[in-house]
């Protein structure tokens, strides 16, 4: 067999790998008493874990002291949750801590975790099973001790919100032997009222087991049973217990509760009194419209009155008669004029008629003085005549015949001598 | 008022959303609107008048020599 030679840090990793790659150590619960107890300046807690016959280092980091519940101290029997490893530096083993519970936590922890699964199973956290607050409870019932700071919070804040409320305090043990069954005889009287408009259980802040009457399945189920909406205020803001899950409304602490409770006076005031405006807005809204429609119904009504046909016709009756006067102006001018142009007419015919016949009698004159005797003789032309007749040819004269020829001037008496025939 | 002596406030709160609601959306009668109207200002007046008349009281249940659970009043600040 070869002899191999490790330095001390070859030796210690390997010691570590060992410790590292093994299932049990990397995940342990261990219980023991803490002796040697440091708080560091940095948060970060060293303590020993030790019973009869061992002990063991423990570190807890900042990261998770600063989540645990309680200061841990020399001589408490605590359950630490972590891992075994290795510090190189000091070639020792320690438990690095993640989690530290009190001795006795565990169980009820245990305890509490069954019973929630059991509850929400069989439905009693559902959210449709719980019920509403009323918006103005005027009796609050509440069941926690009748010492302390519990029910000194609720009537404080309370009557600052609305002064009004009556509340009434049904005294229970709200820890300790026997506070579960009083916390429940609370619950049940206060459902066989019927004045009872929302109940408040609950108590003060305090470790697991002072809390714990809250996580008994007793309480659960009267919770669960109550007709009248129950508001669950146990603890602080971080602790949660059963009656919280099942209650209708969790609250942080007993004074949030009564927050959600009692509504503020001068809220509800303010509600009731902006809808009563509303009402009367709107029916202010609906008059005003209303006679806004009303008004041109009116007016298209007030179109069809007797009195408007009649004004209407009447108006209808002037323009007719207008119409008619004009018309009737306007024909009577037409025949004026017709009348003017007429007589104009008939005037130029007349005159022309006159000056027609004029000239015809100026030409016929003219004619007639052409044909005048007078006016031939005048052009050398002389007629004969014989026994006081006209002779017009030769053959009427004899030779030796008197005649008498006549000019245009006077007359000649002639003897016919001789008779010359002219052959035309 | 009568028709509202037994309803409680949340009923009388919760009818008076419906009456605003009802007169807001518009299309009723005007017969109609004053009738809501008039129960909206009846059921108003009612909870302020509620409201005015709560009286604060604190009480403490006891029980009684028999058993029974009276209620008295509970004067916390002589706790």
């Amino acid at each position: 067999m070869d002899s191999v030679i490790f330095s001390v840090s070859q030796l210690t990793k390997y010691i570590k790998e060992i410790f590292d790659y093994d299932d049990v150590l990397n995940d342990v619960i261990v219980k023991g008493e803490i002796s040697n107890f440091k708080l560091h300046s940095s948060g970060h807690m060293y303590f020993t874990l030790k019973d009869n016959d061992a002990k063991i280092r423990c570190v807890l980091f900042k990261g998770y002291s600063s989540k645990l519940k309680f200061i841990p101290e020399d001589g408490m029997s605590v359950i630490a949750y972590g891992c075994v490893t290795v510090y190189e530096r000091d070639g020792q083993y320690q438990l690095y801590c993640r989690k530290l519970e009190p001795e006795g936590y565990g169980s009820l922890y245990l305890a509490f975790e069954k019973l929630k699964e059991k509850l929400y199973k069989e439905g009693l956290f559902s959210e449709e099973r719980k019920k509403k607050l009323p918006i103005f409870p005027r009796k609050i019932g509440v069941v926690t001790s009748s010492t302390g700071a519990v029910i000194r919070d609720i009537i404080n804040v309370s009557t600052r919100r609305f002064s009004g409320v009556k509340i009434i305090l049904y005294p229970a043990k709200v820890q300790g032997e026997g506070a579960a069954e009083t916390i429940v005889e609370g619950i049940k009287y206060f459902n066989s009222r019927d004045d009872i408009d929302v109940i408040i259980i609950g108590r003060g802040g305090g470790s697991i087991e002072e809390l714990w009457a809250f996580n008994e399945e007793i309480v659960a189920r009267a919770i669960y049973d109550s007709k009248i909406p129950i508001i669950s205020a146990v603890g602080h803001e971080t602790d949660y217990t059963i009656s919280d899950f099942v209650a209708d409304v969790r609250a942080s602490t007993p004074s949030h509760a009564a927050e959600m409770a009692v509504p503020r006076f001068d809220e509800l005031k303010f509600k009731i009194n902006s809808y009563q405006e509303t009402l009367y807005k709107c029916l202010n809204n609906k008059i005003k419209k209303d006679l806004l429609y009303l008004g041109s119904l009116h007016q298209r009504l007030m179109n069809y009155s007797p009195n408007n046909i009649i004004l209407q016709n009447m108006q209808y009756l002037d323009n007719l008669r207008n119409k008619l006067e004009h018309t009737v102006l306007q024909k009577l001018t037409t025949s004026q004029s017709q009348v003017e142009l007429l007589k104009t007419k008939l005037l130029n015919i007349g005159s022309n008629v006159v000056l027609e016949r004029r000239s015809n009698f100026s030409v016929l004159v003219g004619k007639m003085d052409a044909l005048s005797p007078l006016k031939i003789l005048k052009r050398g032309y002389a007629f004969v005549e014989k026994d006081e007749g006209i002779v017009k040819s030769v053959n009427e004269l004899d030779i030796g015949d008197d005649i008498i020829l006549h000019f245009c001037d006077g007359n000649v008496k002639c003897n016919v001598l001789e008779k010359m025939e002219v052959n035309l | 008022m009568k028709e509202q002596l037994n309803l409680n406030f949340e009923e009388a709160i919760k009818r008076l959303e419906e009456i605003v609601k009802k007169l807001e959306s518009d299309n009723l009668s005007l017969d109609e609107s004053l009738k809501l109207f008039k129960e909206g200002i009846e059921l108003s007046d009612y909870c302020n008048r509620k409201l005015d008349e709560a009286e604060r009281q604190i009480n403490i249940v006891l029980k009684g020599s028999n058993g029974e659970l009276i209620e008295t009043e509970f004067n916390f600040e002589e706790e």
